[in-house]
């Protein structure tokens, strides 16, 4: 018997198919927002990458008869800290560390809790109830108070923040993950999948993943927000990096002394964390609406 | 058989070990029971999707199984293809105890389903010619043979590889994405297809195209079909024998022109009375039966069906029928009225074939 042919369904253009990916990332460019936010945060990347070959002021280098120097002074663009210290460099030199410990706890976090939620949204049963109640006595303490407290006892230290915020972040991380692996898992192509007698690790990898991955993602961009301004603020309380590193929050807080003598210099390190957070927030939204493509 | 057909790619189907005597499938006494929680202080109750189902399949035939929905149709498939577990009874493939003489891994290389909502059982992140090529892939089949075997078998399902391997299922419409699904189905060599509603979400031209498809598909593997559905005439059109389905019991099974020309019990009667009609001359005036049927989570006792049956007497709500044959041709029938001596005043007198 030959194949069947049949002139209607032939017709089709030959049409070369774009990806799910392709079409999120065509929406995603036309998006004037999302586009706006990704490129002042490529900006503050580069420039924290690329510190040390800009031709920048040495950041540790004070100067006690320069102090406080306001916006515009020559020679210190946007002024000095309380020690004399060129705040243009120490705001790019800040964005390393800054940036350091408000994103990767986010990445190690959804690294962890996607595929805790996956296998408990994915397993069920007993599995799930562990890990998910596991997860809950966490929601428990307010999430500042938790890193604050787990920061606290592990001691400071920019590892210690790190390894602070990332235990913060990794139950809301798996919360998400297991709620969307919970819809995903009574749909028919997972039965389908099993019924050709695939095993769970391969199923939860070639036919889970790709289907909760986004939601997840979009979701974790958006902690990066928090976790930037929980950073800061365990620096704040002296808890993350200390002096005389520059870091944003660590910055906040020694100028704080300094608000009612040059409050625009003593503002600036929020302003930084306000920025990256809130292109981090609109990005995601961006995202999130990017990627919500019905049929 | 005309496997060869096809390329020496295909996976190696299960072997064929009973001969043409051995049913394919053997069903016995199939149940399935969800236990439902009461409230805090309710006592838990259990809903009989699936109860004491008994049936075989023979090499070549296609079995249709039909009935209202929420009958157990589906649950049934489902738990064929174990994709749940049963709670009682025993599945015989080719003779073969699934678990004992079959591993699970060779059963879901020999049996396959395809469902009835083609865009929820295909990956929306992998192309068509990837989610073919799954299966193959999780059966040791090296992906590049694996694509060159989907390729083949979208051709085989009247699909042009060119145009469609590389598609996402979004991409191609309703009756192109259940031929995608039946070669995906295809691509594991089995030896029987479940067919669950596989048709029955199409439009009417589509669902004659895909019917015809699948008809071919058939004498060309050598295959074997179980086909659910509650579209009668699709179910007559396609089907050899026919198993009639109410409230997780078998109530009739016979051959498909003898349940159809001489239905033995009331409920296939009014089932087949429902069908509508398409001669304006002759309009389906009456509905046959009314109600919906009832709870299954609180079935009658004795025949579940004597709640809306015209016949019904007060032997029915005491004591439950058992599948009966009617004559030799394998037709049976679970209904006091087809057995002799069972007390029903409408049943045939001892000694007098139905």
């Amino acid at each position: 018997m030959t194949a069947i042919t049949d002139s209607a369904l032939q017709a089709a253009p030959a049409t070369k198919a774009r990806g799910y990916w392709a079409t999120v990332g065509r929406r995603i460019v036309r998006d004037k927002v999302s586009i706006a936010c990704a490129l002042v945060l490529l900006a503050i990347f580069l420039s924290a990458l690329l510190a040390p070959w800009l031709g920048l002021a040495d950041p540790y280098q004070g100067s006690m008869i320069r102090r406080l120097r306001p916006i515009g002074t020559p020679n210190y663009p946007l002024g000095s800290d309380e020690l004399g210290r060129d705040m243009l460099a120490r705001l790019i030199y800040g964005g390393r560390l800054s940036l350091l410990i408000g994103i990767s706890p986010v990445i190690f976090a959804f690294i962890i809790g996607t595929s805790l939620g996956i296998v408990a949204g994915y397993v069920g049963g007993k599995l799930n109830t562990a890990i998910m109640r596991t997860i809950d006595v966490f929601f428990a303490f307010p999430s500042v108070l938790l890193a604050i407290a787990i920061s606290g006892a592990l001691g400071a230290g920019i590892v210690n923040s790190i390894v602070s915020l990332t235990v913060v972040f990794v139950p809301q991380i798996t919360r998400v993950a297991e709620s969307v692996t919970t819809g995903v898992r009574n749909m028919d192509f997972v039965d389908a999948a099993r019924a050709s007698g695939a095993g769970a690790l391969t199923i939860m990898r070639v036919h889970i993943l790709g289907n909760v991955l986004g939601p997840i993602f979009v979701y974790s961009t958006g902690l990066i927000s928090v976790s930037m301004i929980l950073a800061a603020g365990l620096s704040f309380l002296g808890l993350g990096t200390k002096p005389p590193e520059p870091e944003w929050g660590l910055m906040l807080n020694t100028l704080r002394t300094a608000i009612y003598v040059n409050p625009w210099v003593a503002a600036l390190p929020g302003t930084m964390i306000f920025a990256v957070s809130i292109c981090f927030n609109l990005l995601s939204d961006g995202l999130r609406s990017a990627m919500d493509i019905r049929n | 058989m005309s496997e060869s057909a096809l390329t020496e790619t295909m996976l190696d189907p299960v072997e064929d070990l009973g001969g043409a005597a051995q049913p394919l499938l053997r069903v016995d006494g199939l149940t399935k029971h969800f236990p439902i929680r009461g409230g805090l202080l309710g006592k838990s109750k259990t809903v009989r999707a699936v109860d004491d189902v008994t049936f075989s399949i023979a090499k070549g035939e296609t079995l249709g199984i039909v009935g209202e929905s929420g009958c157990g149709k589906s649950t049934t498939a489902r738990l064929l293809m174990h994709l749940m577990e049963r709670d009682a009874g025993d599945i015989l493939y080719d003779g073969m105890q699934v678990g004992r003489a079959l591993s699970l891994r060779e059963l879901r290389r020999g049996m396959q389903m395809v469902f009835q909502d083609s865009y929820a059982s295909l990956n929306p992140r992998l192309t068509i010619e990837e989610s073919i090529a799954f299966g193959p892939k999780v059966h040791g089949m090296d992906d590049a043979v694996a694509r060159k075997l989907a390729r083949e078998l979208l051709g085989k399902v009247g699909l042009r590889p060119e145009t469609f391997a590389n598609r996402y299922p979004h991409e191609i419409s309703g009756g192109q994405r259940q031929r995608v699904n039946i070669a995906r189905a295809l691509a594991l060599s089995p030896r029987l297809v479940i067919l669950d509603e596989a048709v029955s979400a199409l439009d009417k031209s589509v669902e004659a195209q895909v019917l015809n498809l699948l008809t071919d598909l058939k004498s060309e593997f050598g295959l074997t079909y179980l086909f659910i559905s509650h579209d009668l005439n699709v179910v007559r059109y396609i089907s050899d024998r026919v198993l009639v389905m109410y409230l997780g019991e078998v109530v009739e099974l016979g051959p498909v022109d003898q349940v159809w020309d001489a239905p033995a019990h009331p409920y296939t009667r009014a089932l087949l009375a429902a069908m509508p009609s398409s001669d304006p001359d002759n309009r389906t005036q009456t509905a046959p039966i009314t109600g919906d049927p009832p709870n299954p989570i609180d079935p009658p006792p004795g025949c579940r069906f004597h709640t809306r049956c015209a016949f019904a007497e007060p032997l029915c709500s005491a004591k439950g029928p058992k599948l009966s044959a009617i004559g030799d041709s394998g037709h049976e029938a679970a209904c006091h009225m087809a057995v002799a001596g069972s007390g029903h005043s409408r049943s045939p007198a001892v000694g007098v074939a139905a």
